[in-house]
């Protein structure tokens, strides 16, 4: 993995992105995040770790996964766009990426059970498949409705061991099942390791997720000398929920100016319809789960209940390293709403024969406002496949 | 003196510290609760501002959250509530709640607010050590407030150091490593760090919190500690309470015994 610890986007030894990060714990948690804080980078960048984190992305998730250009998507749009197949990572997206390095991360730790959080349950999927291949025990902590929208998903995890445990509390979905897992650790501090899904929560784990998922970036970057005559398009197009795929198609691209970074925020039924989880428009800074971001909440500082058609994006937050590349200005956010990342996900499945994640959708949902050149270069990772959501799709058939 | 201070100087021992939600079971029932406590002889009121993502709660405290919130609780409105309170409650009282409306609110404006009314002390579980030290601390006192920080069996020697230095007032021992609401009794487990904490001579008494819920569990811990604190089993008196005052003060008398 290339590193950028010189740059300005990365992460400062307190655990900051500009104004955002850091660890903001109740102190039950604080040995266990300070244990990842002492240890992350050391343990991660071991020759060893490296070897087999590395084979296991080839070997079992099936990297590098392709780079692919999109013939009939770049004539409709005027210019040249290169889908980043993360929808062909084994499980279906491109979560595997980290649930892999925190899986082998968690046995250096000599953790031996595993709780996640999970929105559309593709993380919940992504560990659930690396505790069962490590034969390590799984809970997974999934919102109630969320539970009731994705339940292919649900399926999924059962059949690979894992516990599904629903989130009750709140608006049921991906803040409430994050609260519940951060609950769980808290209650089993010792045997076990919280594999966070997104580059949210206290530092370390947004850098950390940056970090195994910035073999996106590692390859996209080669993939692209190879087909045209540069490493760097002009745009990368990545959604955000979280954040954790857009991290990393972003990763090393952060000090490429010349590259722009565009964000795709679920914009529910439209930013000002009060049904919404486009969290840089409506938001501001303010802490959840452990770090300081950007926030949606009321004047008080109570946490808004978001809206999105899309589970992995219904979530009030962002990570600090967005919140961070906001509000220098070094990535352009898009609100997408719901009508239009359906719009987009039936026209990538006619167009090109590829079936999208409604949240990747709404990353292909920004070509229309993108007015990029015939002779310019644009990324869009294709985060997840969308098998799962053919429920919500046939409602538009 | 800060009350807080004045209370460990005048009563070493048997300290009760009672948590509860503002704003529950109804909107104005935060007065009466601290009323009802006095007048039952409890020694610290620890108040609760409610927040949506309370992650080191129990579901019992977590839904008494929820509707505090539902009733219309927040920051401002508790600060009307708790004017003039210093005209009938004399015990110190302590803020305890997560940064985020902390925040919102403006710390300067908050602290400022906590001197009028006349709190005591604040536990903030999610601000950390080095930000509160760096940031908080120097208006924190400005204000006259204590911070209570907790410690854990998972605190290593060396942090409950720093924190016995940089703070004053008490110690918040949570008993176990758990949310709140979640465990009950004293184990042997707990005696031991008890008694590992006891050893380090520290300059701050501590309250034990976490499982603590009657007079056998009261007295238990005020054999390893200055007193302890009742959150969780509280706020399911004020969840089924009939009548709140009295029921408030027959259980505070029942669990001094």
């Amino acid at each position: 993995m290339r590193t950028i610890e010189q740059s300005a986007y990365a992460v400062n030894n307190k655990g900051y992105y500009g104004k955002f990060g850091g660890a903001y714990i109740p102190e039950m948690l604080f040995p266990n995040v300070e244990e990842l804080q002492q240890n992350y980078l050391e343990i991660i960048y071991q020759p060893a770790f490296q070897a087999e984190y590395h084979a296991l992305l080839k070997d079992y998730v099936g990297r590098p996964t392709p780079l692919f250009y999109a013939n009939r998507l770049s004539e409709k749009y005027q210019t040249n766009v290169y889908l980043k197949r993360e929808d062909l990572c084994h499980t279906g997206a491109h979560k595997v990426n980290n649930t892999i390095g925190q899986i082998l991360l968690a046995k250096k730790l000599g953790k031996h059970k595993i709780v996640a959080e999970t929105g559309a349950g593709q993380h919940g999927v992504a560990t659930a498949t690396v505790c069962a291949l490590m034969g390590l025990e799984c809970i997974v902590y999934m919102g109630e409705i969320d539970i009731k929208r994705q339940a292919p998903n649900v399926a999924r995890m059962k059949m690979l061991g894992a516990e599904v445990r629903p989130a009750t509390s709140g608006s049921k979905t991906l803040k409430d099942a994050t609260n519940e897992a951060m609950r769980h650790w808290i209650n089993n501090p010792v045997d076990t390791h919280y594999i966070i899904g997104s580059v949210v929560g206290p530092h370390p784990y947004p850098d950390m997720v940056a970090r195994f998922q910035s073999i996106i970036s590692e390859e996209i970057r080669w993939q692209l000398l190879e087909k045209t005559s540069s490493e760097n398009p002009d745009y990368v197009i990545a959604c955000v929920g979280g954040g954790s795929n857009a991290a990393g198609a972003f990763y090393h691209y952060l000090d490429e100016s010349s590259v722009q970074l565009i964000a795709a925020e679920a914009g529910g039924h439209g930013i000002n319809s009060g049904m919404s989880a486009a969290t840089t428009f409506l938001g501001k800074s303010g802490v959840l789960h452990g770090s300081k971001s950007i926030l949606m909440q009321t004047e008080d500082g109570q946490v808004v209940e978001p809206h999105s058609i899309s589970a992995g994006l219904d979530y009030p937050g962002i990570g600090p390293l967005h919140a961070h590349l906001w509000d220098s200005g070094r990535a352009k956010f898009f609100a997408i709403t719901d009508d239009e990342s359906i719009k987009a996900g039936f026209e990538l499945s006619k167009l090109e024969g590829i079936i999208p994640a409604i949240e990747s959708a709404h990353a292909l949902a920004v070509l229309p406002y993108l007015k990029a050149t015939a002779n310019e270069t644009v990324v869009v990772n294709l985060s997840g496949r969308g098998d799962k959501d053919l429920d919500t799709y046939m409602k538009y058939l | 003196m800060n009350r807080i201070t004045k209370l460990f100087q005048e009563k070493p021992s048997n300290v009760l510290n009672i948590y509860f939600t503002a704003g529950f079971p109804n909107l104005n029932d935060t007065t009466t609760v601290l009323e009802a406590l006095q007048e039952a002889g409890a020694d610290i009121a620890e108040i609760g501002m409610p927040y949506s993502d309370p992650v080191a709660d129990g579901e019992t405290i977590q839904q008494s959250n929820q509707i505090a919130l539902d009733n219309g609780m927040s920051l401002k409105v508790l600060f009307q509530q708790l004017a003039g309170i210093r005209n009938k409650v004399t015990m110190p009282i302590i803020l305890m709640g997560y940064i985020n409306p902390v925040v919102q609110f403006g710390i300067e404006n908050f602290c400022k607010k906590c001197q009028e009314v006349g709190v005591d002390g604040l536990i903030l579980p999610d601000l950390p050590m080095d930000e509160y030290y760096e940031e908080y601390k120097p208006i924190f006192d400005k204000y006259g407030l204590l911070n209570i920080f907790l410690i854990t069996p998972q605190t290593t020697e060396a942090r409950i150091r720093r924190i016995d230095e940089i703070s004053d007032g008490f110690i918040y021992m949570v008993s176990s490593a758990s949310v709140t609401g979640g465990t009950s009794g004293i184990t042997n487990t707990m005696e031991t760090y008890f008694n590992r904490v006891n050893a380090m001579n520290l300059k701050n008494p501590r309250l034990i919190g976490f499982g603590i819920k009657d007079n056998a569990t009261f007295t238990k811990a005020s054999q390893y500690a200055a007193g302890a604190i009742i959150g969780s089993q509280f706020i399911r008196v004020l969840q089924n309470a009939n009548s709140i005052y009295n029921d408030i003060v027959n259980y505070i008398k029942s669990v001094k015994g």
